[in-house]
């Protein structure tokens, strides 16, 4: 039942969006946006996934989109003429998406092919195997460490790639950028 | 499918429609940043799709108490967890890019950006 109150408040957040011009207030929307899905995924038992989203995703992208307003510009141009073709677009590519849905597993489903495949020999051996409680860390950490190893060279090139966009270029003060990068 | 099949899709489609709301705001505004806000919805929805596909009803958190219990399938979180960092880095990408931008040419506008360059190329305002 919260689980549809939460939803349909975050079909809502996601339609102000589209309707706000005023960039910061879109920016503060982004914010709750990220926060109510943190709360969905606490409730979908994902507390890992729900702690990070909370605190990349509502609390350092806000930030880095706070700086980035700062140096540039506050409000959204109006447009001259109503989008008709992106309408046409997202609207074939939703419906196609929405066709696609209906061969899915019903949601909770516990015989789902999801839950049948890897996950189990996860659940039962990493208690012995690797000895963290916490399934989620003994995957990312162990079972599939070369994914996060992965993470981590992203993180570095989009380190660099940022230094060297803002880095360099003198005049206006930028170290915002930079050092928030750590996320 | 039946009507009794909707309250097991109703997540799916919720999430779709976040999806496509991102996708307009992308393909639709003009504005750099309100694109990249665009991008950050389209990507949380994509994460809102996987951890439901990874929920058992009545299973609990994957974390090992010692008693038996149902867990949710964890290995979802793992990649949504490093979908996430993914995430922030080419979001903070993106926006210095926004910057940099912004200081070559004054505007974050699509079209105001077209014009300059257009100027820029041919030595006046473009003619339709």
């Amino acid at each position: 039942m919260i689980n549809i109150v939460l939803l349909t408040f975050l079909a809502l957040t996601a339609l102000a969006i589209v309707r706000l011009r005023h960039l910061f207030a879109v920016v503060m929307l982004t914010g709750v946006y990220s926060l109510l899905s943190a709360g969905l995924f606490v409730l979908l038992d994902a507390v890992d996934v729900a702690f990070t989203e909370a605190a990349v995703g509502a609390g350092i992208s806000t930030v880095l989109m706070l700086g980035t307003l700062a140096l540039t510009s506050r409000r959204e141009k109006v447009p001259g003429r109503t989008p008709l073709l992106p309408l046409i677009v997202v609207m074939i590519t939703g419906a196609a998406l929405l066709y696609g849905t209906l061969d899915m597993p019903r949601f909770g489903d516990p015989d789902a092919p999801i839950h049948r495949h890897v996950a189990p020999r996860y659940i039962q051996k990493s208690g012995t195997e690797v000895g963290v409680p916490n399934i989620v860390t003994s995957v990312l950490a162990s079972y599939r460490g070369f994914d996060t190893l992965g993470e981590v060279t992203v993180i570095f090139t989009a380190g660099i790639g940022i230094l060297l966009l803002l880095g360099g270029t003198g005049g206006r003060r930028r170290k915002d950028e930079e050092t928030e990068e750590e996320g | 499918m039946t009507l009794a099949d909707i309250p097991g899709l109703y997540n799916y489609w919720v999430v779709i429609l976040l999806m496509m709301v991102g996708l307009y705001i992308v393909v639709s505004r003009g504005n750099l940043v309100k694109k990249i806000v665009g991008l950050v919805v389209f990507q949380t929805s994509v994460f809102l799709l996987y951890i439901s596909m990874g929920k058992i009803i009545g299973g609990t958190a994957p974390i090992l108490t010692g008693r038996p219990e149902i867990f949710s399938n964890p290995l979802p979180h793992v990649l949504i967890l490093t979908a996430i960092v993914v995430g922030i880095s080419t979001t903070a990408l993106g926006l210095a890019l926004v910057v940099r931008i912004g200081d070559a040419y004054g505007t974050i506008e699509e079209d105001e950006i077209a014009k300059a360059d257009h100027e820029a190329e041919f030595g006046g305002p473009e003619t339709p």
